[in-house]
């Protein structure tokens, strides 16, 4: 890594500052059509935008009757048909059709090849193809529905789900069609970032977003075949009874479970890592500081993803798998927490003599350290084997899994998507309502899902439809359920918020400068504002680090001496 | 290279490279790391269905022995030379087309697909003969005649897991020889070339892979 | 009956309940002291260091070697201690004591079924205080999960096989039993009471449930109908729960998914309660489990002289 003594080198092209595009990619091709048959990676990532929000509303919506049927003991809303299907398909939609994909196939697909300089990914087609293949996946996924529904929860548990209805066929299929669109992100991203780095971008130059990318990518190739064929298993079992999960034909059902995890939690880690990747962008952009601790974070995503395939087993802590494995499970489980807990301390440590500015991003980036911090710290209290015990399969897991899925991915890629907004749509969203939603979505997110923590280590199941009969030995059960669901109407109030000022400002916003918030990343030194078509005019020479403030004169303008130590040595740390 | 305009590029570059690369090297790299991730993928999908042969013989080795004996590793072994050899007409398709050697390639790959059929047709009279005697992966289990004795708990384990194995592997023979007939078809209208020759290349590495999966099927499942 | 827990947790009820709950506490505080520390921090900083002008561009800090390592260091010290921690008290839950009193567990949609040692069998799960109880669980149909939150005990109930679970009730209460493990339209209903009883009120309870012989056939089955958890899913007094309630219902013509039609005589209800699936009556589900096709001679008459009484 270069220090910060070392002298500027040649300055890229950048300081041509081309004008703000009218000839964009945007404009450059009219008509539905172009959209649906581009290769250019910058509008598969709208056009993910655009399905994955859709999906997001659904799953969302599907969340607001879950918990409103939960205001009352009783019916409420719904019988428990109804209800049971209804968290089942919000946790399938928001699972497999929207985190998963998530962060990569949005943000990934946009911004990914122009931060490492290049022109599109290795295989735009593949990329076009993979969207095509996520929407037939979600088409089944609508089809399960139609054909009366699942209720086995997104686990799909057997032998519950291959007794049950032939919905069952239908998911699996969804799920394993999604899958594919995934591996094909995956692939892609992994060569395009080995083959596809402009000059002089090195490895340890590359955007931390890069990295966490990538070592997304490597989970999703080799963890995603592993649920497709626990897919296949289970479709030809519900199908045929091959009997390999039913223990009624000879079968074992915690076989099952250990099939199924082994995907799902790397899956985890495919909706975390991206996530991160987003945090450490905006702490450096907005505390205008070096990333505290770059090789750290750079190497700790790559360990994650590695370290994510051995722990698969704390979900199955009471399931009947041997008490070693469970020993072993939660002691992996710890060591992943060390390199989680570095990337925390060193985002907080970035803001130390930064010069901090806290726009909407960046109030979602502390916001992440907040919630991620509480979800993370939950994850090591039920990682340990005996308070597990007691806190397995209530509401403390659901309070968990929500903190770090949705306070630490949603939280991340709402940032992000305001961080690029003026980048992908060359307008600007309105500064006080992004304040205000991110306050909405604050109080109503801890509203609704701290109350779960307490909820769930009181004895609170989880998927339950109704609590009436608990209320005699668990009367706090009633209140914590409305606060939670009072939250949730918050929640979505601040949701909405974002929803609308940003199509707003796709009609009425200010014209967005070509880099606003003073980054240095190559999408705002080097490209247009949206960008051209090909990305670059001329492919770029990289020079220096993506955190490299101090030494961005061709960015910034000449430095004053007043700014700190005049002579550029770098300030010791504390 | 590094800061040539667009324009000037495309001045340049031959027909089949891609405008996002830069040189027809760095996209036939690109397309070869990008199939061998995909082929890792298929490793992990396949090793999915190892891992629950491996546990369920464990659990019950003397059934899933007993019940092997009713598979006939003679044909087995017939399937296995002749995969072996498609891979090696494939290669040397490769090979040809290295050195502009049309028609050499396109009758190697004609071996191939010959050879993936002559693989397919084994298969199809192993699975008919055990259908003949009622062996049925799952629910359908019901061995009667000769093979009423295999009638006994967990043998239908076996053979459910046999016939998803050998049957999802050989819906991938069935894809290859789809994407081979594709091939040839190219090959006659002169796409390929000494310098360019992606696709045939991408597809010999989809058919190793094809070809190695059967090599550990043979003899976890025939002979032991 | 009434909670005496603290804001987290439930009150303690067995022996094993204080180290468990020990444990979450070093866990829950240590993990506030981290929560305030990084958001106290981050706090801090963003106003300390909040920007002053658009120009600021303050020169980077140098890593400092001590501080990253610190932050390595001590967490790991940290988490390995509470693996440890855990992994002793979880070894203790996992292993029940050698003289414990074992009662067999059997999990069904939607009920829990207890059985004793002396045959007696039950819906309520009876222990005795203060005295190790073994629980050898097992299910009929699906997966199932055993949970008594005052107890801190869980495990899950697995078809074909047996999983176990121990505690030692602490006090003479009534608790819940929750299945936590997902299993169709009534798994939030299925719930069962464990007694904690004095090892007097125990063993006279235990002597009770043994079917009397000299109540009449229609009292035994009056019990049996609570034992075998038939009250689960047919009511008596109409209403319908998950199958037909029983008011009314004997001697009645009923009529079939397939059309057909019959009389709710002796011998159908004899078939329905061995082969469940053989007649489903339009408007129900076939949900019943053929858990009780153990049930003798007797007890079956008992059955079916209880639903006759049914007006």
């Amino acid at each position: 890594m270069e220090s910060a003594t070392q002298p500027v080198g040649a300055a890229p092209q950048a300081a041509e500052a081309p004008p703000s595009g009218t000839h964009n990619y945007l404009t450059h091709e009219r008509g539905l059509w172009s959209w649906l048959t581009t290769i250019d990676h910058k509008r598969i990532g709208i056009l993910y935008a655009i399905s994955l929000a859709t999906f997001f509303l659904v799953g969302g919506v599907l969340a607001m009757l879950v918990r409103m049927e939960l205001l009352t003991p009783g019916e409420t809303i719904m019988g428990a048909d109804a209800y049971n299907q209804s968290f089942t398909l919000h946790a399938v939609v928001m699972v497999f059709l929207f985190l998963i994909p998530g962060i990569p196939a949005v943000l990934g697909n946009f911004i990914l090849p122009i931060h490492i300089g290049a022109k599109d990914v290795a295989f735009p087609r593949l990329n076009l193809a993979s969207w095509y293949i996520f929407m037939i996946g979600a088409t089944f996924a609508i089809g399960s529905v139609l054909v009366g529904g699942i209720d086995t929860g997104w686990t799909f548990y057997t032998p519950y789900s291959s007794q049950g209805s032939n919905a069952v066929l239908f998911m699996t299929t969804a799920v394993f069609i999604a899958g594919f669109a995934g591996i094909f992100t995956g692939i892609n991203f992994i060569v395009t970032v080995h083959k596809m780095r402009a000059p002089g971008m090195t490895w340890n130059r590359l955007p931390l977003f890069v990295w966490a990318i990538y070592s997304t990518a490597i989970v999703q190739v080799l963890a995603t075949p592993v649920i497709g064929i626990t897919m296949v298993l289970l479709f030809l079992e519900k199908f045929m009874q091959i009997g390999i999960f039913d223990p009624a034909l000879g079968g074992d059902p915690v076989l099952f479970q250990h099939f199924f995890w082994f995907y799902s939690h790397p899956a985890v880690y495919i909706m975390i890592l991206p996530a991160m990747g987003i945090i450490s962008e905006l702490m450096g952009t907005f505390s205008r500081q070096k990333v505290s601790g770059y090789t750290f974070i750079a190497l700790s995503s790559v360990a994650i993803a590695f370290l994510g395939f051995l722990v698969w087993g704390h979900h199955m802590f009471v399931a009947g798998q041997s008490p070693i494995s469970s020993i072993i499970f939660s002691m992996l489980t710890f060591l992943i927490g060390i390199p989680t807990g570095i990337k925390v301390f060193n985002w907080v440590t970035t803001m130390y003599r930064g010069s901090v500015w806290l726009q909407t991003p960046m109030l979602y980036a502390l916001m992440f350290l907040f919630l991620f911090t509480i979800g993370g710290l939950t994850g090591i209290m039920v990682g340990v084997l005996a308070v597990d015990v007691h806190l397995h399969d209530t509401y403390f897991i659901v309070a968990h899994f929500h903190y770090v899925m949705m306070g630490g991915t949603v939280i991340a890629l709402i940032g992000g998507l305001h961080y690029w907004w003026p980048k992908i749509t060359g307008k600007m969203y309105n500064e006080r309502a992004g304040k205000i939603a991110a306050a909405l979505v604050f109080v109503g997110f801890n509203l609704t899902f701290f109350t779960q923590f307490i909820l769930g280590s009181r004895g609170m199941p989880r998927r339950y439809y109704d609590y009436a009969d608990l209320l005699d030995r668990h009367p706090e059960f009633l209140g914590l359920h409305q606060a939670s669901t009072v939250g949730s109407w918050i929640l979505a109030l601040g949701l909405f918020l974002i929803l609308f000022y940003m199509l707003w400002s796709l009609f009425k916003g200010k014209q967005a400068p070509q880099n606003p918030w003073g980054a240095l990343t190559l999408e705002w030194t080097h490209t247009t504002t949206p960008p051209s078509p090909h990305n670059f005019d001329r492919t770029p020479l990289v020079t220096r680090g993506p955190y490299d403030f101090y030494l961005a004169d061709d960015v910034f303008g000449p430095r004053h001496t007043g700014d700190g130590a005049g002579d550029g040595a770098a300030q010791e740390g504390a | 290279m590094a800061n040539t305009t667009a324009a000037e590029a495309h001045a340049h570059h031959p027909p089949h490279l891609q405008h996002h690369f830069v040189t027809s090297e760095q996209q036939f790299d690109a397309a070869k790391q990008g199939m061998w991730l995909f082929l890792i993928t298929e490793i992990l999908l396949f090793s999915g269905m190892f891992v629950a042969y491996t546990v369920y013989r464990v659990w019950h080795p003397e059934v899933f022995a007993q019940a092997s004996e009713l598979l006939d590793w003679r044909l087995g072994m017939l399937n296995t030379i002749v995969l072996l050899t498609s891979s090696l007409t494939v290669a040397l398709s490769i090979h040809f087309a290295q050195q502009d050697k049309q028609r050499q390639m396109l009758i190697c790959l004609v071996l191939t697909i010959l050879c993936a059929g002559l693989f397919m047709f084994v298969k199809y009279i192993e699975y008919t003969g055990k259908f003949s005697h009622g062996i049925f992966p799952g629910a359908g289990y019901a061995p009667h005649g000769d093979y009423a004795s295999y009638d006994i708990a967990y043998a239908p384990l076996f053979f459910s897991i046999y016939f998803v194995m050998t049957g999802i592997h050989g819906f991938h023979v069935l894809i290859g020889m789809g994407i081979f007939i594709w091939l040839i078809t190219r090959v006659a209208r002169g796409h390929f070339s000494s310098a360019y020759y992606t696709p045939v290349e991408l597809t010999g590495l989809f058919w190793h892979l094809v070809d190695i999966i059967w090599i550990f099927l043979f003899p976890l499942l025939y002979l032991i | 009956m009434g909670d005496n827990g603290t804001l987290w947790l439930p009150e303690r009820a067995s022996t094993m309940a204080g180290e468990v709950d020990a444990l979450f506490y070093f866990i829950y505080w240590v993990s506030v002291i981290f929560f305030i520390g990084v958001t106290g921090t981050m706090v801090y900083f963003s106003y300390k260091y909040r920007r002053r002008s658009e120009a600021d561009r303050p020169a980077p800090i140098r890593e400092n070697k001590l501080v990253e390592a610190s932050w390595i260091v001590i967490p790991t010290i940290l988490v390995s201690l509470v693996f440890t921690w855990g992994f002793k008290t979880f070894i203790k839950l996992s292993v029940a004591p050698p003289n414990s009193y074992e009662i067999t567990v059997r999990a069904q949609k939607w009920a829990w079924q207890f059985e004793y040692p002396n045959g007696a069998t039950s819906n309520e799960l009876h222990v005795p205080v203060s005295r190790p109880v073994k629980l050898r669980m097992s299910s009929v149909d699906v997966l199932h999960s055993f949970f008594v939150p005052e107890f801190r005990v869980k495990h899950d109930v697995v078809p074909n096989r047996y999983t176990t679970v121990w505690f030692e009730a602490t006090r003479q209460d009534t608790f819940q039993v929750m299945c936590t493990e997902y299993c169709g339209t009534l798994h939030s209903s299925m719930l069962a009471y464990v007694i904690v009883q004095s090892q007097d009120e125990f063993n006279q309870w235990l002597a009770e449930s043994l079917l009397d012989e000299s109540a009449t056939p229609a009292e035994r089955g009056a019990l049996l109908y609570q034992q075998q958890a038939c009250n689960g899913c047919h009511s008596l007094d109409g209403t319908v729960v998950i199958g037909p309630s029983f008011q009314g219902l004997f001697g009645t013509p009923r009529t079939f998914e397939d059309g057909a039609t019959a009389t709710a005589d002796a011998n159908y209800i004899r078939e329905s309660i061995l082969e469940p699936s053989a007649k489903i009556v339009q408007g129900f589900a076939p949900v019943m489990p053929a858990a009780y096709s153990g049930l003798s001679e007797e007890e079956l008459s008992a059955l079916i002289a209880f639903i006759q009484e049914q007006q």
